[in-house]
């Protein structure tokens, strides 16, 4: 009964999808109250059915009803429960499931907290928000049910691919997709605005906490994903400029870039169109990304879900939302005319090249990801776009970024003296620029990858901090006073704060690990010890270990230094019967200075075995960065300002504070 | 989910890329081989380079490389080698072609149009006095309560 009972919710959803798109719609042009109204328990109606058939699905595969084809073909009875649970999501049906109940849940988060969002653009959103929901329920009721049955139950299932049978990656997805999808709020508010013809301070405010949510949860799902990579992939790689990742990556940069513009939006009433227009496109690359994915167009050779109707169903979702939403725009961006003036030095320059940069990047990454496919229908053309490239085209955007992010932070509204905004940061530039010269004339070989980056990211880490340090006039006002002022600092401030010191240490982290990265690859007796830079390591014996669905060879290896034994490392090589498929499990030793990360390899003729250690300087870094720009992100979305925003609208935009 | 699904078909062999025994005993030449390696690409898998792949073409082109090397080319002599067997689609990094100037002139050309328009925006936004951009008493006001602050 469960699957019938969830397809039959899917359908009950989708009917009420089409009435929600056109009667709040209508309501909203006429002015009709009643007609607006609509929208609201629609939006939690939808939501609902679609999360009773969410639950249905879960049911299924927490229960191992293998008469559902879905179960079947990706669950096994002897998987353990955390698995059975997130096998939900970790196939084409169900992750669209996935996707689509959290696209209705930012629609039901709208009608229950929209309350003081004019009735008019609430009905015109939500409707906008239907539009996107019954085309992703029309997908996956044609082309992708994941509730048929099976008239042959097998007696058990397939299981489920063991390298994602982990926890790190049992939760990518789903902030993924938070993020992904949530930025259907900011397009939704972009295209109800331009329908309202009404850009303003309020929408700002409105917009901001939509795509605030939405970009934290990508930072910390693109996160999740690439510590899973670095630990589970068994050689420690954590970005492969994949067409998958890029997918993901290109949404993230160009919500990074909206934030900042829609602050511009929010406190000096500019940049209207051109955030209007950032919000459709961050969506509109959402949605080509779950295209890239979905239709495996760019992969042609391995893509998992490689069906061509598929394909085609979603191109022309893309189609009609991306072309519908531009074409809109072209006829009315005009009339979001903006009244703010400012000068060529002041924050608001600033925020402009941010968004250049960003922009402009995240461009780079899309014609790179797409230029396979590009080439192949243009010339004819079998080319290969990989690391190699995004390593060069893209990285000078995010170098130019962190050279100007500490000055235009720092920057006052409206029109500022360059020369007197930089003259605290003289002696953090001069000191960033001196440790850069000096890990250069101390490290071997001669790369700049490290002097450079390093410059960089304290120079963004202590430049980030000088500005809060100067707005409570640390030093310069008594300490209390300073208490005080760092009291009364706006959380939005705290947040920007955190989340320009998490890309500093990132870029820390990142330039670390490609310069200083030591790698060891030999075969090792049982008994021996081999020198591994400072440490040594003792190889000490194999055995062989039951996991609850696998069988495994473990190495043992002690990690010595100086003839002390710091810690034991226990590497696996895992086989999974179910899908008779090996994983390495890698072993690592972490700490905030460098990580051990032992792999073992195989069995070599003579009795020796494949050995592979690597010393890993500050990886650690690029994750604590992720997570501190996350949490810079929290703390802004919790700013007072969005809950005054949404209990009383009444007082005007009191942007600008006084320099 | 999708990104490391396909990720993981790719890698559905996980274990040793580069085995012990492909190490050429020379450091220096070794560690060319691990360079150029990172440039090339394992053809029969996805978007994965040939020093980080498990799969048996990628340790014949592994070995070929080092072959090459020691037998005496010049890191350009060795990828010149391998793309006249397998063509171009083998490079990672497409070279700067006719055919790929668009890739490599994407960037610097978006950047170079952007800047232009944002440079005019901002200085349309910096000119008060202008006619066209003359405040009317509703914006003044707003100006001034905007300034007071």
């Amino acid at each position: 009964m469960t699957a019938e009972l969830g397809h039959y919710a899917l359908i009950l959803a989708f009917a009420i999808s089409i009435p929600q798109i056109f009667i709040p719609m209508f309501g909203a042009n006429k002015g009709w109250n009643d007609w607006m109204r609509f929208a609201t328990p629609a939006a939690i109606a939808q939501f609902l059915l679609v999360g009773v058939a969410f639950a249905m699905l879960t049911v299924a595969f927490v229960t191992s009803d293998f008469s559902v084809r879905l179960v079947a073909a990706n669950s096994h009875s002897a998987k353990p429960m955390l698995y059975k649970v997130t096998g939900v999501w970790a196939n084409h049906e169900g992750s669209m499931l996935l996707w689509l109940t959290i696209l209705t849940l930012f629609g039901a988060t709208v009608a229950v907290w929209g309350g003081n969002l004019p009735p008019s653009l609430k009905a015109r959103v939500l409707s906008v928000q239907s539009m996107i929901g019954a085309a992703f329920l029309g997908f996956i009721l044609y082309t992708s049910n994941p509730f048929t049955r099976l008239a042959q139950p097998p007696i058990d299932g397939n299981g489920l691919n063991p390298l994602l049978q982990d926890p790190g990656l049992a939760f990518h997805p789903p902030f993924l997709y938070l993020g992904y999808v949530g930025l259907s709020m900011a397009f939704s508010f972009a295209v109800a605005a331009l329908i309202e013809g009404k850009v303003d301070a309020a929408w700002a405010r409105w917009v901001r906490p939509w795509t605030l949510a939405a970009w934290i949860f990508l930072t910390i799902g693109i996160g999740l994903g690439s510590w899973w990579a670095y630990y589970e992939l068994g050689w420690g790689g954590w970005w492969f400029w994949d067409p998958v990742e890029n997918a993901s990556f290109i949404p993230w940069l160009m919500a990074t870039a909206l934030l900042h513009s829609a602050i511009v939006v929010e406190k000096r009433n500019a940049l209207k169109s051109w955030t209007v227009l950032l919000a459709i496109l961050a969506f509109s690359f959402s949605l080509i990304g779950t295209f890239i994915v979905r239709s495996g167009v760019i992969t042609s050779v391995h893509a998992f879900a490689n069906d061509p109707d598929r394909g085609v169903f979603i191109l022309v979702i893309l189609a009609v939302a991306i072309g519908g939403a531009l074409t809109l725009y072209a006829l009315r961006a005009t009339q979001l005319k903006s009244t703010a003036v400012f000068g060529l030095v002041s924050r608001e320059s600033g925020l402009v090249m941010n968004n250049l940069l960003l922009s402009v990047a995240a461009a780079v990454v899309f014609v790179g990801t797409i230029w396979p496919l590009v080439a192949e229908i243009t010339t004819g053309a079998k080319v290969s776009v990989g690391a190699p490239f995004f390593n060069i085209a893209f990285t000078p955007f995010m170098v130019v970024l962190a050279m100007i992010l500490p000055i235009a932070a720092m920057l006052p509204w409206k029109r500022s003296n360059l020369r007197r905004t930089i003259r605290p940061l003289w002696g953090i530039a001069a000191l960033s620029v001196a440790l850069g010269a000096a890990v250069w004339v101390m490290q071997t070989g001669g790369r700049m990858l490290a002097p450079v980056g390093l410059t960089l990211a304290f120079w963004v880490v202590v430049g980030s901090l000088a500005d809060v340090a100067a707005r409570v006039k640390l030093g310069k006002a008594s300490l209390t006073e300073s208490l005080r002022r760092a009291g009364n600092l706006p959380r939005a401030d705290w947040g920007k704060m955190f989340a320009h010191t998490g890309f500093g240490l990132m870029i820390f982290g990142i330039s670390a690990i490609m310069a200083w990265e030591f790698e060891d690859i030999r075969t090792v007796e049982i008994g021996q010890t081999f020198p591994l830079q400072a440490y040594e390591v003792r190889f000490e014996a194999v055995e062989s270990i039951q996991g609850p669905n696998y069988t495994a060879e473990r190495g043992v290896f002690a990690l010595v230094k100086d003839g002390v034994e710091i810690v034991k490392l226990y590497p696996e090589k895992r086989n999974y019967p179910v899908q008779s498929m090996p994983t390495t499990e890698a072993a690592i030793d972490q700490s905030l200075l460098r990580d051990v990360y032992v792999v073992l390899g195989d069995r070599q003729s003579d009795g020796s075995w494949a050995v592979r250690s690597y010393v890993k300087p500050f990886t650690n870094w690029i994750w604590i960065g992720v997570f501190t720009l996350a949490f810079g992100g929290v703390l802004s979305i919790t700013d007072r300002r969005y809950r005054v925003a949404s209990t009383a609208r009444k007082t005007s935009i009191s942007a600008v504070p006084a320099e | 989910m999708l990104r490391y699904l396909l990720l993981v078909l790719m890698l559905a062999t996980p274990g040793m890329a580069v085995e012990p025994d492909e190490i050429l005993a020379d450091p220096v030449m070794e560690t060319r081989a691990r360079d150029i390696s990172k440039g090339l690409r394992c053809l029969v898998c996805r978007n994965e380079n040939i020093d980080d792949s498990n799969a048996e073409l990628a340790r014949d082109l592994r070995l070929l490389v080092r072959e090459r090397l020691v037998a005496g080319d010049t890191d350009q002599e060795v990828e010149d080698f391998v793309v006249d067997r397998y063509g171009e689609y083998v490079l990672l990094k497409p070279v700067f072609s006719l055919g790929n100037a668009m890739l490599w002139l994407a960037g610097p050309i978006l950047l170079i149009i952007g800047a232009w328009i944002s440079l005019v925006f901002i200085r349309r936004k910096n000119t008060v006095t202008g006619d066209t951009d003359a405040l009317n008493p509703e914006e003044q006001a707003k100006l001034d309560a905007l300034l007071q602050d």
